[in-house]
């Protein structure tokens, strides 16, 4: 009836305009419910995380159930070491698997690549802390910092790959050919001129990479488990800020409350940190080219 | 590259072609690693799971019963739990997540778009636990003492809103999922709508259509595959989310009509009692879970892969 194209013509170009202008309100405040989680998210982070954060928060070990106060700082430690393991694992698969899809794979060998490292970003997290359970854990006997950066640094391989080939794809053509021309090796002339040319560009996606799972914390329930104390040895498991924020949220206690905010709020700085690198590294590119 | 006696060549020695052909291998070994890895992860979880697929076989997949006292386990309360908190979801995100992406392609002023994009692309890099934090201290007190009981009090004929409200469930775990998928939802369906010709757009507003017309008629119509291939590939991430779904869903393996009551998913049960299974059957059954889990992400991600590939034709679309 409304469309009806017998209405008195002005009444209904009337009636159109007045759709559309509904249809464009919606749409802004559609905009805004979906950008409002991140604000109220951040501002309870903030107003919980900040009163809670203090001196003992980054020196001291958790206290046992019962006592007040302690800190975090083996989970901080143990982050950081995890994302170094993991960065092992994953930035040279990933950076020698982008490598041959840019400058040796054929066509159609790497569309089924690129198709597969896709699939594989899509694995859910938790899956990745069952298989290394069983490649790690049980073969060895025990949780181990070494199973949590595995598990990680298996969930970089694609990422990381799948930047590597984008950067490496826009170094010109030009830039190989003259090294060829000059003799150089092949492996040679893309180690020195080509990824040297994008080393910042791959930088760049490794960091999205680490900042992508500083804050995963399924893959790690069973494989670097947690723990209470300082991690002495890599065999043995290890404390992370993410375990340490469930543990604590999950727990009964007001204290532990306090510190989950308190351990949210330096996890989320951390990883707005790596993202304010990222955004650094990158417009630093897009000036130069 | 023949001989050229060294005297007579600027040349230095041809070298030897190993290092070349080394290199080469061993990226071709890095990058055939993908492939490693799947099969890996498939292989794994089949190992795992062998003892609980022989003694029950496809029953698995529809017995609700999962009692780890008495050795009895079914999945089905948990496929039911996954596939509820993820359309959920979805229902949810889809359009706002498309009506987002409409606001930025078609009509937020320039200076507002790059903001509200880094807005988006911020929300993306939350890590799960978080949402589940906020989840459990901020968002479900709200929910149990106003949105659950305002549909109760106007929707309560429906069986989805009826019964107590504890505040952790199945639709606090749906709206959780919901803003956490977002992102991935609004910035492909950003691309797609990015890649509808401007030709279409003026068209149709040449022929005298208002604003809403032309979004009906010359952008929607052409977007349509690549924003359900959107929506797919937001559903593969909703499948495979655990922290937070694990910290609202309230973790009880039923199923029940109403969305007010607490419900468990696959990856959730196995988030919390993997380290805690005691016999190895409980534990098989865990990694069976796992597998179904696997299984249908896997489809569901290949799925909105090849949707969005023949979509936009010319290369992939960056998904992360």
């Amino acid at each position: 009836m409304a469309d009806s194209p017998y209405l008195p013509t002005e009444a209904f170009a009337r009636w159109r305009k007045m759709k559309s202008t509904a249809v464009t309100a919606v749409l802004v405040v559609c905009a805004l419910a979906v950008i409002a989680p991140l604000f109220l998210v951040i501002y309870f982070l903030v107003v919980h995380g900040s009163s809670s954060i203090d001196w003992n928060f980054f020196t001291q070990l958790p206290k046992p159930t019962g006592e007040t106060g302690g800190g975090m700082a083996n989970a901080i430690v143990g982050t950081v070491t995890l994302l170094a393991m993991a960065s092992i694992v994953g930035v040279p698969l990933g950076v020698l698997g982008g490598i041959y899809l840019a400058e040796y794979g054929s066509d159609r060998a790497n569309d089924w690549l690129r198709f597969a490292a896709d699939v594989l970003n899509g694995v859910p997290s938790i899956v990745w802390g069952m298989v290394v359970y069983l490649m790690l854990v049980v073969p060895f006997k025990t949780f181990s910092a070494y199973a949590g950066g595995v598990a990680l640094g298996f969930m970089m391989v694609p990422l990381v790959m799948r930047t590597t080939e984008e950067v490496l794809i826009l170094v010109p053509q030009s830039y190989r050919e003259a090294a060829l021309a000059l003799g150089v090796a092949r492996w040679k002339m893309i180690m020195v001129i080509v990824v040297r040319t994008a080393l910042k560009g791959i930088a760049t996606g490794v960091i999205v990479a680490l900042a992508r799972i500083a804050g995963e914390t399924a893959p790690l329930l069973f494989t670097a488990l947690g723990n209470n104390f300082w991690n002495h040895n890599l065999k043995e498991p290890i404390a992370a800020l993410p375990l340490q924020i469930f543990a604590y949220a999950i727990s009964p206690y007001d204290d532990w409350h306090r510190q989950a905010w308190a351990g949210a709020l330096v996890l989320m700085a951390l990883i707005l940190a790596l993202n304010i690198i990222v955004r650094v590294l990158s417009r630093d590119r897009i000036h130069k080219n | 590259m023949s001989k050229t006696p060294s005297s007579t060549s600027p040349l230095p020695e041809p070298g030897s072609r190993f290092p070349d052909f080394a290199f080469k291998w061993v990226a071709a070994g890095a990058a055939f690693m993908i492939v490693v890895l799947i099969v890996m992860v498939g292989w794994q979880l089949y190992a795992g799971s062998r003892m609980a697929l022989s003694q029950f076989g496809f029953g698995f997949l529809w017995s609700s019963e999962w009692d780890p006292v008495q050795d009895k386990y079914g999945a089905l309360p948990f496929i039911f739990g996954t596939l509820v908190s993820s359309l959920l979801a979805l229902l949810i995100a889809v359009p706002l997540g498309v009506a987002t992406a409409i606001f930025l392609t078609e009509l937020a002023p320039l200076k507002l778009r790059q903001p509200i994009v880094m807005a988006i692309e911020m929300l993306a890099a939350v890590p799960s636990v978080i949402f589940g934090l906020w989840g459990i201290f901020v968002l479900i007190p709200w929910l149990r003492d106003h949105l659950f009981v305002w549909l109760r009090h106007y929707f309560g004929y429906l069986p989805l809103f009826q019964g107590p409200i504890y505040g952790v469930s199945m639709l606090a775990a749906g709206i959780v999922v919901a803003i956490m998928i977002l992102p991935i939802i609004t910035s492909i369906s950003r691309e797609i709508l990015r890649s509808v010709p401007n030709l279409q757009r003026e068209a149709a507003y040449a022929l005298g259509a208002t604003r809403w017309e032309v979004l009906k008629i010359a952008v929607l119509s052409y977007a349509r595959r690549g924003l359900f291939g959107a929506a797919v590939l937001g559903l593969g991430r909703a499948l495979g989310e655990t922290m937070a779904v694990t910290m609202v869903i309230g973790n009880r393996p039923q199923i029940s009509a109403s969305l007010f009551a607490p419900g468990y998913t696959l990856a959730s049960v196995i988030a919390n009692e993997f380290t805690e299974a005691t016999s190895d059957l409980y534990l098989n059954s865990l990694f069976e879970l796992g597998l179904v889990l696997m299984g249908v992400a896997i489809l569901v991600n290949a799925a909105a892969q090849l949707m969005l590939k023949s979509m936009t034709g010319s290369g992939p679309i960056k998904v992360n």
